[in-house]
């Protein structure tokens, strides 16, 4: 029995990793050339509690599920995850009574923890925050991870056992025999399967289109970020939200887990064929800053290093797309919205056994679910790290002097799989700094070629198309 | 670990690090210098064009030429390559380095901090649209030309009329890259007229002033960026925008100094760089600093000046030598001043500050402090920095003033 995934975001890395639990081949398909580069490398990277969902949807029971699964996902996949809380701040009277309304919808979830804090409380706690605070709900629940980063170590633990990666092989059909899936076909091959998984994050929609499944359209929900570096602990304690509005979470404060801060995002409804839309806007930076200055007004804006924006891909019917559909063995992880990075974890779970049982697929015994993490240096105890580099020299080279990456961790990324400076970006982190790549560029473009055998002109920053240099002087 | 005893520690080999190690060692300090690249030089190694070294070796010297005669003069200093500093120990002179051989603590009895700056990057700006390939910072641009052998696109413009830009489109031009254009947003050159001269207007290059970017284009490789004019406040006219296709961005918006290794350390607000005297010592007795990490400097001469400034004053703190310093007063930009460095003087002592003047004027009058000793000075301009030297008996006269306004004012 064979399953094919479309689509190695976090949904589809995970529900590959689960599917291995069982006997069974599974193939992951990404037309990108990386894992995690759709909706997964551009959020706000919260994991949520689940006191924004309305109790009875499906984002809420695997909100919930989700958050209480991701120590443990984490853990096993060494992947970063910290539960640092959060705080929705009331800043006017009229907007005590949406706490309690959140307080009694997240209890009526079980969402752990919850409390309301006066305003002279939260002042104390966080003595940053806009002192028209009159109160607000902690959720001590909260945590933030590293998307990409989860949907790496997941692919890599897939692989481990058994899974095999497609990376830059779009699925471009699907084919079906007497009303069930027996196949897929991609811009390279066609492979022989039992059952698909549309992850397909903001191509949803189109992926479903070829299998003939009708769904209810995806809205690309663009949201502007701006990305702020080393800042003060002060402003890092806590996720902080403003009270909702029906239509979005707000522009929230978000502590990143390698020490910079997230401010955003907006939400602006874009044209359905506008799925590339990254592009950030004057409005909507000015949105993204003053949203954040109401939470926060002394915002250390010189730290901004970098702007940027992701697309949710927003279900018309306000839903997840989730698990069997009118075709059989064509299954759904998808209409990911907010909070889908939160519920990755409970709906991979959740839908590998529905999958396993259909196909009649019996627990793989020898399932490994630890994966073991690449060294990193700059998390490593003196002694480790001397260790490591008495045994290759190279771990003692600094590459990105802004986030202490080596040279070792830059080819142990590339051996792992990045091809592309955004490929060991996004595993090392060299290059996130506060030079945002000014000075790491160069030498991971000469690394990326010597690994490669390749001329520095076929070295790119994403792919096809984004080449960093066109040849040599003359 | 191992632990190297030394009385100075130099993080940093560009021309202020090597010149403050060359001091110390002068003066008989053990000198250790770290250097995280592969070669000494800093910047220097990437700028193989002509125009370093008037002042201090009264010939004309390319980037590299200069590096070598300060490599020359490291008599005596142990000068450790691809040895990257990790974080300096708040308390006392004492720093975590790494390299190929592991890690090494190093006990020092002082530390000159000369780590230089970065630069700012194009995020910082909030220039909106995509994110392609095809955007770079100059000094990336000029090490890929200089030292790779690499062309970083076809069709270039360059946002930034500092020095470091003009000298980029040059460089780009002759590399066989269509430069379309210099975009500086203010309204006068950031750079010195030399450069404009000899970089643009000898190549035809066109210098926009008071335009700018306001959005990237092109998701794979960029596209083109479109401009718009400013008004007098830097903010972009409606119905001025118009698109410019390019492959290639070259981003000279400014320099940081590079000062996140000593945290503890206090900044000078106004340059962002390390609060120091004008005995190059910060408010940590220990802990001295020079070069681009103070404030960036357009002069190589005056960084190598400080630099050795800082390094014989570390070798003398090393050795206990140096006399507790007089409450020092702090100077502050007054009237007509964009930048000032150091951060405030020793009273009693000579002092050399450099300043930046925010306007360009074609005969200037400096006065320090109220009643204050004046300098006179023709042809300022934002580009070049001007220096005043004070006399001990000038900032003596200063020591009960609570700061020292320093102002640029035009003379008839
Ligand atoms: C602005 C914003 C903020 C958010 N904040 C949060 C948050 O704080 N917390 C939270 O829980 N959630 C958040 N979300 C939601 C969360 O990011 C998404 O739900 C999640 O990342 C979706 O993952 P995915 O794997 O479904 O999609 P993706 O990561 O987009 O993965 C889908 C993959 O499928 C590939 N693909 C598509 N078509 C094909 C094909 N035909 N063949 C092969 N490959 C294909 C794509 O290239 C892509 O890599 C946010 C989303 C946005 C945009
Ligand atoms: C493009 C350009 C053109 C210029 N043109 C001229 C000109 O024509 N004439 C002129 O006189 N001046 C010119 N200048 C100015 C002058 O050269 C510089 O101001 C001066 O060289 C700066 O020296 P520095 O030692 O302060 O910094 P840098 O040269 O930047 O040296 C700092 C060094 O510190 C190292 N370092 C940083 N952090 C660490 C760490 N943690 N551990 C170990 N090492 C570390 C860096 O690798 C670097 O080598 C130019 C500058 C630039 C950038």
């Amino acid at each position: 029995m064979r399953t094919a995934v479309i689509g190695a975001g976090v949904v589809g890395a995970l529900l590959a990793r689960e599917l291995c639990r069982y006997e069974g081949e599974v193939l992951l398909f990404e037309r990108e050339l990386d894992v995690g580069w759709g909706v997964t490398k551009a959020n706000s990277a919260i994991v949520h509690a689940g006191f924004h969902e309305r109790p009875g949807t499906a984002s809420a029971r695997f909100c919930v599920e989700g958050n209480a699964l991701f120590p443990e996902v984490c853990g096993e996949l060494a992947v970063p995850f910290q539960r640092i809380g959060a705080y929705v701040l009331a800043l006017a009277d009229g907007e005590r009574a949406a706490l309690e309304g959140l307080r009694a919808r997240g209890e009526e979830l079980g969402v752990p923890g919850l409390e309301l804090v006066a305003g002279d409380e939260v002042r104390r706690r966080l003595p940053d925050v806009n002192p028209a605070v009159v109160a607000a709900l902690w959720a001590p629940s909260v945590g933030i991870t590293e998307p990409w980063a989860l949907a790496l170590a997941a692919v890599e633990n897939a692989c481990a056992n058994g899974a095999s990666l497609h990376v830059g092989e779009e699925v471009t059909g699907i084919c079906l025999r007497a009303g069930r899936v027996r196949g897929v076909r991609t811009d390279r091959a066609a492979y022989d399967v039992d059952a698909v998984v549309n992850a397909a994050g903001l191509d949803a929609d189109r992926v479903a289109a070829l299998a003939g499944v009708p769904v209810p359209g995806l809205v690309p929900r663009r949201g502007e970020y701006l990305l702020l570096v080393d800042v003060p602990p002060s402003l890092r304690s806590a996720v902080l939200f403003p009270v909702p509005t029906p239509h979005s979470k707000g522009v929230l404060v978000v502590p990143t887990v390698d020490g910079g801060l997230l401010l955003g995002p907006t939400a602006a409804d874009l044209a359905p064929e506008e799925r590339d839309a990254t592009e950030t806007t004057t409005d909507g930076l000015a949105q993204a800053l003053a949203g954040a200055r109401r939470l926060v007004p002394g915002l250390p804006l010189g730290k901004v290093v970098k702007a940027f924006a992701g697309l949710r891909p927003e279900p018309r019917d306000g839903e997840f797309w989730l698990g069997e559909t009118n075709v059989r063995g064509f299954y759904q992880a998808a209409g990911m919205r907010s909070p889908g990075l939160t519920a990755a974890p409970a709906i991979a779970r959740w839908l590998a056994g529905g999958i396993a049982a259909d196909l009649g697929l019996a627990p793989r015994a020898s399932f490994r679910p630890l994966r073991p993490a690449p060294p990193r240096v700059a998390e490593l105890p003196p002694e480790e790290w001397d260790a490591l580099i008495a045994r290759d020299p190279c771990y003692g080279r600094i590459v990105c002097r802004c986030n202490r990456v080596t040279e070792g961790e830059v080819v142990a990324a590339i051996r792992r799989g990045a091809r592309t400076v955004d490929g060991v970006k996004f595993r090392t982190r060299a290059g996130f700094g506060r030079c945002q790549g000014g000075t790491c560029t160069d030498r991971i473009l000469a690394l990326l070629a010597r690994e490669a055998n390749a001329a520095p002109d076929e070295i790119s920053l994403r792919g096809p198309g984004s080449a960093l240099v066109v040849g040599r002087v003359r | 670990m191992r632990t190297h005893r030394v009385d100075v520690l130099v993080v940093g080999g560009g021309a202020a690090g090597m010149a403050a190690a060359a001091a110390a060692a002068r003066v008989g300090a053990r000198t250790v210098l770290v250097e995280e690249g592969a070669r000494l030089g800093g910047v220097l190694d990437q700028c193989i064009h002509p125009g370093f070294g008037l002042h201090r070796y009264r010939e004309e010297l390319t980037g590299p030429e200069f590096a070598a005669r300060l490599v020359a003069e490291l008599d005596g200093v142990e000068a450790w390559t691809g040895q990257s500093l990790l974080a300096v120990d708040p308390n006392r002179p004492r720093a975590r380095t790494v390299g190929s051989e592991g890690l090494v603590e190093i006990e020092a009895g002082a530390v000159v901090w000369a780590a230089g700056a970065r630069e700012r990057p194009l995020g910082a700006l909030r220039v909106p649209g995509t994110r392609p390939a095809g955007l770079f910072v100059a000094g990336l641009a000029q090490r890929l030309v200089n030292i790779h052998g690499l062309l970083p696109g076809r069709r270039a413009l360059v946002l930034g009329s500092g020095d470091i830009g003009l000298i980029m489109a040059r460089r780009l031009h002759l590399e066989g890259v269509e430069v379309v254009g210099v975009v500086e947003i203010r309204p006068h050159p950031g750079g010195l007229l030399r450069n404009v001269v000899q970089c643009l207007d000898d190549f035809g290059i066109p210098l926009l002033l008071s335009h700018t970017v306001v959005e990237v284009h092109g998701r794979g490789r960029l596209t083109g960026v479109t401009l718009a004019e400013v008004d007098g406040a830097g903010a972009p006219q409606p119905g001025t925008e118009r698109f410019v296709p390019v492959d290639t961005l070259i981003v000279s918006v400014g320099l940081v100094p590079e000062v996140e290794g000593v945290p503890f350390a206090p900044r000078d607000p106004a340059t962002g760089g390390l609060a120091a005297s004008t005995r190059l010592q910060t408010a940590v007795p220990w802990l001295f600093a020079a070069g681009n990490c103070l404030a960036p400097f357009d002069l190589v001469d005056t960084v190598a000046t400080f630099g050795a400034r800082a390094g014989t004053l570390a070798a003398r703190h090393a050795r206990g030598e140096l006399s507790p310093a007089p409450r020092p007063v702090p100077v502050r930009m007054g009237r007509n001043v964009a930048a000032l460095v150091p951060s405030s003087l020793v009273p009693g002592e000579e002092a050399i500050l450099y300043l930046r003047a925010r306007e360009p004027l074609d005969r200037a009058r400096v006065t320090v402090g109220p009643d204050g000793p004046t300098r006179t000075a023709r042809g300022v301009r934002p580009a070049e920095m001007i220096e005043v030297r004070l006399t001990a008996e000038e900032t003596a006269a200063m020591a009960c003033l609570q700061e020292v306004a320093v102002e640029v004012t035009a003379l008839r």
